[in-house]
C-alpha cells in the first residue's frame, strides 16, 4: 500500500507528531517518478491568530492527474488552496512548479504561473454581468484601449456553451442568476484561460445532476489535455470516481496521500473522520463508521 | 431571440408588462427614464402652478446653472459610492480652489505676471486642478493604502481644508475676478451665442447618430441580438429633440437691456432692436463634457470596470488581480480635479471666492447621486443619474423659492423626496427578478 505521510520536515524542525510512519520521501520518489510534478506545495502553514488552517502540509499534481483534496469541514482544505492561488500568503513553505521554485504573493502571480482557481466562495462581483466576471482583471480591449464588451461576451457565451448550453443570461447582473449558474461562471472563468493547473473548491456543490455531469465530463476533458487538478469536495464518490490520488487532512495536518486503487471507500472516510491513515486504522474503528 | 433578455424571460400580458416590454426594448435604463419623467412632471407642476411664468427661459437657465456645480462633483461621488466610500470632503476642497483661484488673480498675479494678462487665468486653473489632486491624492492615499475609512478621512479633510481656505484668504472675501474668468460662470456673457449654440447642437446630434450606429454595428460583429430598428430610430429622435429644445431655450433668452446697451456704446451701433441670443451658457457645456468622459471612463475602460467590482464584491475584484489600492487613490484624485472645475464655475458665478463657499455641498453632492440611483450598498450607480439628481435637486429648490417658499422648507421638500427615491429603489429591488 502506497500511503505516503507527512513527509518529515527537514532539520532542524521538530518532527510532526503522528509523522512516523511507513518510509517516505518525497512525494514523487514514493509515485515511482514516472512523471515530474507540476506543481509541489513542501511543508506549507497558515495560521489565523492562534488556529493553525494548515499545519505543515505537502501535496502535489502531476499532469494530466487529477488528486482530490478530502476532509471535514474546517480542515484546512480551502485555505492550502487559498495559498497556492495567491489569495492568502503562506506563513512558511514553499511551492515549486515545474520543480522550480516560485513566490506566490498575490492572486496575479498565481495566474501568471497557470494556476487557476474556482473558489468554494466563487469570488463574483454580484453587480456586474457573467462576461465582465469571467474577464475581471483580464479585459478585453480594443485598439483605443477601451473596454471590448462585445468580444468578452463573444468568447463567454463559447465558453458557456462548453459548460452550460442552456446558459442565455449574458447581460444580467450575476445577482440575477441561480446558485448553479453562478459556478458555471466562477467555472467557465477558471478553464477559459488555458491554465496549466486548476484548483476546484467544492466546484459542484450548487449544480444539478445534468450540469454537475458536464463538470465531470469538463474535469476528465481537461486532465486528457494535460492539466493538473486539485479537486478538493466532500463528495467521496466524486473524488474516487476522478482522482488518481486523494490527499486527505485533518484539523490542519495532512493524514496522508492514498491511490485511490490501494484504498477502499470505507478506509477514505476512516482518514477524514479520524485522522488516521488507513495501516493504523483497525477493522472495528471502519465498522463504526457505517 | 429578437432584444434583450425581456423577451425571454417575460410573458407579455397587463398593459403595464407590455409597456414595461417596450421600455425594455430600447434598452434605456428604467431608472433615468423615471428621472427624466419626474423631472417634466416637476416643470409642468410649478408651470401650471405660477400661470408659466416659471417656465420662462431665464428661469430654466438659471436653475440648470445652479445644479452643475454640484453635478460636476457628484458624477464623480457615484464612483465613490459605488466603491463602498464616501466624500464628505468636497466643500472644503471646492473652497480651498475657489480661494485659490481668487489669490492668485488678485493678489498674485497683479503684483507678477500683471492683471488681466490673456492666459493668468489658466494659470490660476492649472494651480487650482493642481490643488485639487493634490488634496485628493492625501485623502486616498490615506483610505487606499493606511486603510483609514473613507468617513473618518474626509471629515477630517472637511474640516482641515475649510480651515485652509481662511489660511489662504487670510479671512477675507477676495473679488472681483478676470473677466476672462469670468465667462466660465455662465450668464448672458458667459455663454456661447445663438450661432455657436446652433452649431454645437448639431455636433451633438451627429455625435449621437455615430454612437448609436456604432452600438449596433458592434453587436451586428458578434452577431449578437441588436434593438428593434424602431427603438433605434426612436432613441435618436428623441436625442434630436432634447438637444433642439436646449439650444432653443437657451437661444430664447436674450441680453437684458443693460448690457445691450453697454454693448451697442462699445460697438458704436444703435442698441434700438437689437436682440442678442445668448445661447447655451458655458457651464452646461462643461457639464456635459464632465458628464460624457466620466460616463466614458465608469463604462469603457478598466478603471470603471474595476471601480464597479469592487463595489460588488472587494473580495472578488482582489482575487482578480485588481490592484484595488491604487483604483481607491484614483477615485479621489478625480474627486479633487472634479471639485477644481466645479469651484472654477462657482466662483466665476459669484465673481470671486468668499471663506464658506462650498459649505455643505457635501450634502447636496450625495443627495444628488442617490437620488440618482446610487447605493450605498455599493457597486450600484450611474453618472447621468446623478447629474439628473442634482437637476432634480435645483428644479424643486429654484421652483419653490420662485413661489415664495422659505429655504428651510424647500429643505423638507428635498429630504422627502430623496427619502421617496431610495424607497423606490429598495422597493423596485425587491420586486425585480
Ligand atoms: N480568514 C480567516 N480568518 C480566520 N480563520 C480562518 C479564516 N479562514 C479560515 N479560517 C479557519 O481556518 C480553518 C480551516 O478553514 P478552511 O476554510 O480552510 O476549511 P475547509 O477545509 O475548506 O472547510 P470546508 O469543508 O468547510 O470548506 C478553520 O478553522 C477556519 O475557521
Ligand atoms: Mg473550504
Amino acid at each position: 500500500m502506497s500511503v505516503q505521510q507527512q513527509p518529515e520536515p527537514r532539520p532542524p524542525a521538530a518532527p510532526p507528531p503522528g509523522g512516523a510512519g511507513a518510509a517516505n520521501v518525497t512525494p514523487a520518489a514514493v509515485a515511482g517518478g514516472a512523471t515530474a510534478p507540476l506543481v509541489e506545495m513542501r511543508h506549507i502553514s497558515v495560521a489565523f491568530g492562534g488556529v493553525k488552517a494548515v499545519d505543515n502540509v505537502s501535496i502535489d499534481v502531476r499532469p494530466g492527474e487529477v488528486v482530490g483534496l478530502v476532509g471535514g469541514n474546517g480542515a484546512g482544505k480551502s485555505t492550502l488552496m487559498r495559498s497556492l492561488s495567491g489569495a492568502h500568503k503562506a506563513d512558511s513553505g514553499e511551492i515549486l512548479i515545474d520543480g522550480k521554485p516560485v513566490t506566490i504573493a498575490n492572486p496575479r502571480d498565481a495566474k501568471n504561473a497557470g494556476i487557476e482557481t474556482i473558489y468554494q466562495t466563487l469570488a463574483l462581483a454580484d453587480n456586474i454581468n457573467a462576461p465582465a466576471n469571467l474577464f475581471l482583471g483580464r479585459e478585453i480591449l480594443t485598439g483605443v484601449g477601451t473596454l471590448d464588451d462585445s468580444a468578452m461576451e463573444d468568447a463567454t457565451r463559447k465558453v458557456m456553451g462548453r459548460l452550460n448550453p442552456n446558459f442565455k443570461r449574458f447581460r444580467s447582473p450575476v445577482r440575477n442568476l441561480s446558485g448553479g449558474q453562478r459556478q458555471s461562471v466562477a467555472i467557465a472563468r477558471a478553464v477559459h484561460f488555458n491554465a496549466k493547473v486548476l484548483i476546484m473548491d467544492e466546484p459542484t456543490a450548487a449544480l444539478g445532476p445534468a450540469e454537475t455531469e458536464q463538470v465531470r465530463e469538463l474535469i476528465r476533458q481537461l486532465k486528457s489535455e494535460g492539466l493538473g487538478i486539485f479537486l478538493v469536495s466532500h463528495d467521496i464518490h466524486d473524488v474516487i470516481d476522478l482522482a488518481e490520488r486523494i490527499s486527505v487532512m485533518y484539523h490542519g495536518r495532512l493524514v496522508g496521500t492514498v491511490d485511490k486503487t490501494d484504498v477502499t471507500i470505507d478506509e477514505v472516510l476512516g482518514m477524514i473522520i479520524l485522522g488516521q491513515p488507513p495501516d493504523k486504522l483497525n477493522r472495528e474503528q471502519i465498522q463504526s463508521l457505517r | 431571440m429578437t432584444s434583450s433578455v425581456a423577451t425571454s424571460e417575460h410573458e407579455t400580458g397587463s398593459l403595464r408588462d407590455r409597456v414595461m416590454d417596450l421600455v425594455r426594448a430600447t434598452e434605456i435604463d428604467g431608472r433615468l427614464l423615471g428621472m427624466i419623467v419626474t423631472l417634466i412632471g416637476i416643470e409642468i407642476g410649478f408651470g401650471l402652478y405660477t400661470g408659466g411664468s416659471i417656465l420662462s427661459p431665464v428661469n430654466l437657465l438659471t436653475f440648470a446653472t445652479q445644479a452643475v456645480q454640484i453635478a460636476i462633483i457628484a458624477t464623480g461621488m457615484v464612483l465613490v459610492i459605488v466603491s463602498r466610500n464616501i466624500d464628505l470632503s468636497v466643500g472644503s476642497v471646492l473652497g480651498v480652489v475657489a480661494m485659490t483661484y481668487a489669490v492668485l488673480m488678485h493678489e498674485v498675479f497683479p503684483t507678477t505676471i500683471g492683471v488681466d494678462t490673456p492666459y493668468g487665468w489658466l494659470i490660476a486653473l492649472g494651480a487650482g486642478l493642481l490643488i485639487g489632486i493634490i488634496l485628493g491624492a492625501i485623502q486616498g492615499f490615506l483610505i487606499a493604502y493606511m486603510k483609514i475609512p473613507s468617513f473618518v478621512v474626509t471629515l477630517g479633510g472637511l474640516l482641515a481644508f475649510r480651515g485652509l481656505v481662511f489660511d489662504i484668504s487670510g479671512g477675507s472675501t477676495q473679488a472681483p475676478d478676470d473677466t476672462q474668468f469670468v465667462v466660465l460662470g455662465g450668464g448672458p456673457l458667459g455663454s456661447l451665442g445663438g450661432t455657436i449654440s446652433w452649431a454645437f447642437g448639431a455636433v451633438i446630434i451627429v455625435a449621437i447618430a455615430l454612437y448609436l450606429y456604432y452600438n449596433r454595428r458592434q453587436r451586428r460583429r458578434f452577431g449578437f441580438p441588436v434593438r428593434p430598428m424602431w427603438a433605434e430610430v426612436g432613441i435618436g429622435v428623441v436625442g434630436l429633440l432634447i438637444v433642439v429644445g436646449g439650444v432653443a431655450i437657451s437661444n430664447a433668452y436674450h441680453w437684458p437691456a443693460g448690457l445691450i446697451e453697454q454693448y451697442a456704446a462699445q460697438h458704436g451701433i444703435s442698441p434700438e432692436g437689437l436682440v442678442i441670443e445668448a445661447g447655451v451658457p458655458w457651464p452646461a457645456v462643461i457639464l456635459l463634457a464632465v458628464t460624457l468622459v466620466m460616463t466614458f471612463l465608469a463604462t469603457k475602460r478598466k478603471f470603471g470596470r474595476y471601480v464597479y467590482a469592487i463595489g460588488g464584491n472587494p473580495e472578488a475584484a482582489e482575487l482578480g488581480g485588481i490592484n484595488t489600492r491604487w483604483t481607491i487613490m484614483k477615485i479621489y484624485i478625480l474627486m479633487g480635479i472634479l471639485c477644481a472645475i466645479s469651484a472654477a464655475i462657482s466662483s466665476a458665478q459669484i465673481n470671486g471666492a468668499t471663506n464658506d463657499l462650498g459649505n455643505g455641498y457635501e450634502l447636496l453632492v450625495i443627495s444628488a447621486a442617490v437620488i440618482g440611483g446610487t447605493s450605498f450598498a455599493g457597486g450600484v450607480g450611474t453618472i447621468p443619474g446623478a447629474v439628473l439628481g442634482a437637476i432634480v435637486i435645483y428644479a424643486l429648490r429654484y421652483n419653490l423659492q420662485y413661489i415664495g417658499l422659505p429655504s428651510n422648507n424647500q429643505d423638507i421638500v428635498i429630504a422627502v423626496v430623496l427619502i421617496a427615491a431610495v424607497a423606490f429603489d429598495t422597493y423596485s429591488r425587491r420586486n425585480a427578478t
